[in-house]
């Protein structure tokens, strides 16, 4: 689907603007209601008891002594959560995912859970509540799990992707491959080879806001689940699926969201609630703990990667390898896919390849963490392009231009390229005031680009005009950073009236038809199609209203600056309609006017980054301070520019943490030794410099205002961004994330000899 | 154990209400008072989205008891506002976007309200540190720095930019500025 000229770099007049959001007055007040802030009459307090262990084979659980404390309702194991998947196993990990069956995978699966008159007493039951472990060999780091004789996670697993088609189980369960052309022969005509191999330890996204739900179930199989997340009709169809549940009887309101960066794009807890709640007969109310959210929830991968370049003295790159290893937890999945589809994806190359393996290990079910599997391959390649720099003596960002994608490149993951951003964005890069700024002692400079995909999908908006002429658009996306402003923008636009006379809401599953999790950066960019399309419905419907009142033909009737004008010689003298004067009348020209989409939203745009960081790094201690940060990305075309702006800063201050010092840290026992924020240390206010950002605008032809995401991309450079700053400023290549201080100062100790 | 009677003042109301010896402040305010803008992030004084004043102190409410709130003064973000007013620093917030998902905001706003209550005028780096308890995976931090240094200038001299109103219109002017000021 393309849209004609016309549609991009059209003149807009709400579009672009920097409005305030509808949403606001409730957020800086305290009014507005996340999912811990919402209660049920008669609730009760959920808490679930999960696994110390990494993993065992759970014999027994007895529940008696917990079921008779005064004040517990109801306690569940994995037997009030029958297996109905009937051999989806997908679904299936799911259900294990979030209640143990017969065999805890990890350090804080979940394997029984209480609903009782208040948390005191619901606490008192966990303790109450005795689990028989055998404990079995478990396996946390990904390169040891890939080794024969590692501890098996999965026993039904048998690696995908390998021919013959294996027959013993083994912790690998996929194998992929992306590429092109000839590697031998590439390499073959190369001047200079450079080999390298990285390590990324596992990050949790970190939203601020734990996991909540307030589940309520009636004995007539009716159910309302109010809960955090950023796909409502995804916990509708996933709970109702695990529970039995009619897919219309289950009504999923989405709550005000604090934060999800893909970890709540998955289900957790709330099918567990929804359990309690049907066995106690009562709403109830589960909210994790941070400790929870660390061990039970959502991390990304820790990787580990061999990537080869082969260059000419001119800089051109003859071929280009990467072998990528993601750990997936202990469910399968296809991050280390994603990790291979992206790894090349900024680059024109003629031969090219990628392989990724997808490893088991007990640890939690990853789930996808903006630009998910993106960051850690871009790590490994944008860090190897610098020392191929190095070694044929060019300035990196040369380099990368000379091998940019452009409009024509064939994608190393297949695609053939439409207009991109990444050649813009390393001009813009180049001739940044930031790369000419000085530089003291102990400080470097360093560059990284980073790709990220983009996702539409299916989606669904109603538009609804009042008889006062001001309009209700409801959406199915969840509104994760100010979605609800831009979408009004869009709205306003194309009805060609003031941004305050629309109304935004994010409607729950029994209200809208289905709309796909706001996942892949694709809120704004498809539920703003429907939007424009949903609009351009309601002016339809306007313009005949319109000519029934003149009684003229439609045909003769335009939408203009919010007003029906009637054209041609005979119809110039009618004053024209405006839409207050359309709406007023609508019960004597046919009813309530409305416009609706239902759509499939079809090419998001890729998208692509360069961002520049200044770093000093302390050679006595390893410590390292951000001086100065830019963020140069593509947004297609910007609805919002704040919002725009707050989503490269947020995605480059989550990369930054990433990149310095957050890291799951497992013990030999398999457990997890820092779930909170003392330990797992995200990025601080005191830790980061202004972030600078510039948007480009390089139109999407899918979309009818040139619309890409935006949300994801930037979170995909910095890590190698910094590693080559910090190359340039202590003079270490830092292979591995984080790169905390000690780490660093190993390094500057074995490279100075110490 | 036995519940104990509290008598307080909350957002200049005085109230009374009775709770377990060992429940947080947190819980009090959002389980009991049903003020439920301080969040709980991370119940271990980690986050700061629990950013409470009592006594004219910032505190985590997670780390304090509800018992020992007999006789104090709590103001939480309900209270920050002065009826259909917004204080500064919200109308500030809003029109830096310094907020995304807006769940760190509460906390935000009264750690910076009790910033500047010390500091009148503050440096970035003073900003930066002082609301380094403030735990914010959204925004980078930017846009929250200059809302505050925006928010004091606006307190040093309101007439300029007329807060008054709930959210008038566009950016203040200087709304680019680094937040940077002289001592
Ligand atoms: S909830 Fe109190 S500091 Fe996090
Ligand atoms: S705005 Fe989401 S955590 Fe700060």
């Amino acid at each position: 689907m393309a849209f004609d000229t016309q549609y991009t770099n059209q003149e807009f007049k709400v579009v672009g603007k920097r409005v305030l959001r509808p949403d606001g007055i409730d957020k800086v007040t305290g009014r507005a209601r996340y999912g811990a802030d919402m209660n049920a009459p008669g609730q009760l307090v959920g808490r679930i008891l999960r696994s110390p262990h990494a993993h065992a084979k759970i014999r027994a659980i007895d529940t008696s002594k917990a079921e008779k404390l005064k004040g517990v309702k109801a306690v569940v194991t994995a037997a009030d959560l029958p297996d109905l998947t009937r051999g989806d196993m997908g679904m299936y990990d799911t259900l294990e995912n979030c209640m143990a069956r017969g065999r805890a995978l990890y350090d804080g699966h979940a394997v029984a859970a209480v609903a009782a008159i208040d948390a005191d007493i619901a606490r008192k039951a966990l303790k109450l509540i005795k689990v028989d472990y055998e404990i079995l060999p478990h396996v946390t780091d990904v390169d040891e799990a890939m080794k024969p004789g590692a501890p098996i996670v999965q026993p039904r697993i048998r690696t995908v992707g390998v021919n013959p088609a294996p027959t013993k189980p083994s912790n690998i369960s996929q194998v992929s491959e992306f590429g092109h052309g000839d590697l031998d022969a590439g390499f073959a005509e190369a001047d200079v080879i450079v080999e390298k191999s990285y390590k990324t330890e596992q990050t949790h996204q970190g939203y601020i806001e734990p996991h909540a739900c307030l589940a309520s179930v009636g004995p007539d199989g009716q159910a309302e689940l109010w809960v955090t997340t950023q796909g409502p009709y995804m916990q509708r169809n996933t709970c109702a699926a695990l529970l039995g549940l009619e897919v219309a009887k289950l009504r999923v309101t989405a709550s005000e969201i604090g934060g999800g960066f893909g970890g709540k794009t998955h289900v957790w807890m709330e099918p567990v609630a929804l359990a309690l709640s049907r066995k106690a007969n009562r709403p109830v109310k589960l909210v994790l703990t941070r400790e929870e959210v660390f061990r039970g929830t959502g991390p990304t991968c820790s990787t580990s990667m061999d990537i080869k370049i082969g260059a000419r003295r001119d800089g051109t790159i003859t071929a280009a390898q990467a072998v990528l290893r993601y750990q997936d937890g202990a469910f399968p999945n296809i991050w280390g896919m994603l990790g291979a589809m992206t790894a090349w994806a900024c680059y024109d190359l003629k031969n090219v390849k990628a392989t990724a393996y997808d490893v088991l290990v007990n640890r939690p079910k990853v789930a996808a963490y903006r630009a998910p599997s993106a960051p850690m391959a871009a790590f490994g390649v944008e860090s190897t392009m610098d020392l191929v720099a190095a070694e044929i003596g060019m300035d990196p960002v040369e380099l990368r231009i000379k091998n940019a994608a452009k409009e024509g490149t064939r994608a190393s993951y297949g695609p053939t390229y439409g207009p991109i951003g990444i050649g813009p964005t390393l001009e813009a890069a180049k001739n940044h005031p930031h790369m000419k700024a000085p530089l003291g002692a102990n400080q470097g400079r360093g560059m990284a680009c980073g790709f990220w995909f983009n996702f539409g999908g299916q989606t669904c908006v109603d538009l609804n005009i009042g008889q006062d002429g001001t309009v209700n658009l409801a959406v199915g996306t969840v509104d994760v950073g100010g979605a609800r402003a831009s979408l009004s923008m869009i709205a306003a636009e194309e009805l060609g009236i003031p941004y305050e006379k629309v109304k935004c809401i994010v409607a729950d599953t029994a209200s809208l038809g289905h709309n796909d999790t706001t996942e892949g950066s694709r809120g704004t960019f498809s539920s703003g199609m429907a939007t424009v399309f949903a609009a351009r419905d309601a002016v339809r419907v306007l313009r005949e209203r319109a000519a029934k009142t003149w009684d003229i033909p439609v045909d003769r009737v335009e939408w203009r600056d919010g007003k029906a004008h009637a054209f041609g010689d005979e119809h110039g003298n009618l004053a024209p309609l405006s839409l207050e004067e359309l709406a007023a009348k609508a019960a004597r020209t046919g009813g309530p006017i409305a416009g609706h989409n239902e759509i499939v939203a079809d090419g998001a745009g890729v998208s692509f980054a360069t961002h520049i960081c200044d770093i000093e790094v302390d050679p006595e201690t390893g410590k390292s301070r951000i001086l100065r940060y830019t963020v140069i990305q593509d947004a297609g075309k910007a609805i919002h520019p704040d919002y725009v702006e707050g989503q490269f800063q947020g995605a480059a201050a989550q990369g930054i943490g990433w990149a310095l010092n957050e890291e799951y840290i497992y013990g030999a026992d398999g457990r997890l030794q820092n779930p909170g924020f003392l330990d797992y240390r995200i990025a601080v206010c005191s830790d980061l410099p202004m972030l600078d950002t510039q948007i480009l605008e390089i139109p999407n032809p899918n979309h009818p205002y040139g619309i890409r995401g935006v949300g994801e991309t930037s979170i995909v450079p910095p890590l190698a961004a910094i590693a080559n700053a910090m190359s340039n400023a202590a003079g270490v290549r830092m292979t591995h994330t984080p790169m905390s201080p000690p780490r660093v100062l190993k390094a500057i100790r074995e490279a100075h000899g110490a | 154990m036995a519940a104990v009677l509290v008598s307080t003042t909350v957002n200049g109301d005085a109230v009374e209400y009775s709770c377990a010896p060992r429940e947080s402040l947190l819980d009090v305010l959002r389980n009991r008072l049903g003020l439920t803008g301080s969040k709980e992030g991370c119940g271990t004084g980690d986050c700061g989205a629990c950013s409470v004043i009592v006594d004219g102190r910032l505190v985590c409410a997670c780390l304090m008891l509800g018992a020992e709130m007999d006789g104090r003064t709590v103001e939480t973000v309900e209270g920050l506002a002065d009826g259909a007013t917004l204080h500064p620093l919200q109308t500030k917030f809003l029109e830096h976007a310094a907020l995304q998902c807006g769940v760190c905001t509460p906390g935000f706003l009264m750690a910076s309200k009790a910033l500047l209550a010390r500091n009148a005028n503050p440096t970035e780096e003073e900003i930066r540190f002082a609301l380094a308890g403030n735990l914010c995976r959204c925004t980078g931090y930017d846009k929250i720095v200059r809302a505050v240094s925006a928010a004091a200038a606006e307190l040093a001299h309101p007439a300029k930019s007329g807060t008054g109103k709930k959210t008038g219109g566009k950016k203040a002017a200087g709304g680019k500025a680094t937040g940077k000021k002289k001592g």
